[in-house]
């Protein structure tokens, strides 16, 4: 791994162990108040600090993940180079593209 | 093959390159006995063409370095009764370097790597400077006293599960011979190390599992090296030195 990707990842550990944290918190909460998919909506659309604290939160995934799985690939399997760095460039997107997705599902109105 | 008696090892030694296969001896117990010792006698009385390399027979030059009962020790230090208190030894080269042949291995690749990660010492001043003063007691030259007594064995590469994943990389000793350069107030090329261990196979891929530190027979903490290479090329970085 060089310095850059490494920094990435470290960076993007950093920002995901908070938010980590805080969703799983929510998670347990939402579901131990009961409620229901619109009353969370209803709480998520529109609002601005919710947009932000998932967007950031599927970015920090969307960094950390390939970058670790490209550490994985490499160390485990023969496969590296080019290919292997389009692939998980290609991932980074995949990911991103599907969080923001949700994310906008939940915020947008 | 079984040991005849109490006083007899049963010793199976690595013959062969890369592909080859243990074979069994016995060899008579001696007290204060070391690996070494008994490959040597297996040399001498069993097996001449046996192929292991040694030097100094007391800690000091490196070489004798191989996997015993999986392990990669210092076998000339390493005695028998405490390392195979069952009386059974399994000897083979030490892991992550190319073998020659039975206990041999290829240290090329091993000392290169030293060079790749920007090992050799560069002069800041001539000999018409005066000496440098260190500081003993200074924190970078207490980091660099901590690294210095490597022995260049080999351990602690046998060791690394990074280095047998990836037989590129630059391994513990590499990278603690580079932390130690970092911390010498007298190296004139500090920068050029830490671009060096920043390139992938660096100090970067480390996953902190530690197994240089337990396995070095000298007490050294590459991994501590290796951590302090990480946090000065990340902070060389934050400070805008070394960025691609």
């Amino acid at each position: 791994m060089t310095l850059w990707l490494f920094v990435l990842q470290r960076g993007s550990a950093l920002v995901l162990a908070p938010l980590v944290v805080a969703h799983l918190a929510l998670v347990v909460m939402v579901s131990r108040d009961g409620l229901s998919a619109a009353e969370i909506l209803a709480r998520t659309q529109g609002s601005t600090g919710w947009a932000a604290f998932y967007g950031l939160f599927v970015l920090a995934a969307a960094v950390h993940a390939p970058i670790g799985l490209r550490n994985v690939i490499r160390e485990t399997t023969p496969w590296r180079g080019r290919g292997l760095d389009f692939a998980m460039a290609l991932l980074f997107l995949v990911m991103l593209a599907l969080g923001l997705r949700a994310v906008i599902a939940v915020v947008g109105s | 093959m079984q040991p005849t008696s109490e006083t007899e090892l049963e010793v199976a030694i690595w013959r062969g390159g890369d592909s080859g296969n243990f074979q069994t001896y016995l060899v008579p117990q001696r007290a204060d006995q070391t690996v070494l010792d008994v490959v040597t006698w297996v040399q001498r009385h069993l097996e001449p063409a046996l192929a292991y390399r040694f030097a100094c027979r007391v800690g000091m030059c490196g070489s004798c370095a191989m996997t015993v009962n999986g392990r990669p020790r210092w076998t000339c230090r390493s005695h028998v009764a405490k390392v195979a208190p069952g009386g059974r030894l399994e000897i083979a080269p030490l892991a992550n370097l190319p073998v020659i042949r039975d206990l041999a291995t290829d240290m090329t690749g091993f000392f290169d790597k030293w060079q790749a990660a920007g090992g050799r010492f560069v002069p800041s001043a001539s000999r018409a400077d005066p000496p440098a003063r260190v500081d003993p007691g200074s924190p970078a030259r207490r980091a660099a006293d901590a690294g210095i007594e490597c022995i260049n064995c080999g351990v602690c590469h046998g060791a690394c599960d990074v280095v047998r994943a990836r037989p590129g990389d630059l391994g513990p000793a590499a990278l603690n011979r580079a932390w130690t350069l970092v911390n010498d107030q007298r190296h004139g090329d500090v920068a050029g190390v830490l671009r060096a261990v920043s390139e992938d196979g660096g100090c970067h891929g480390c996953h902190s599992q530690g197994s240089c530190t337990t396995h070095c027979p000298l007490g050294l903490d590459p991994s501590a090296a290796i951590a302090g290479l990480k946090r000065r090329t990340l902070l060389n970085w934050l400070g805008g030195e070394g960025r691609p």
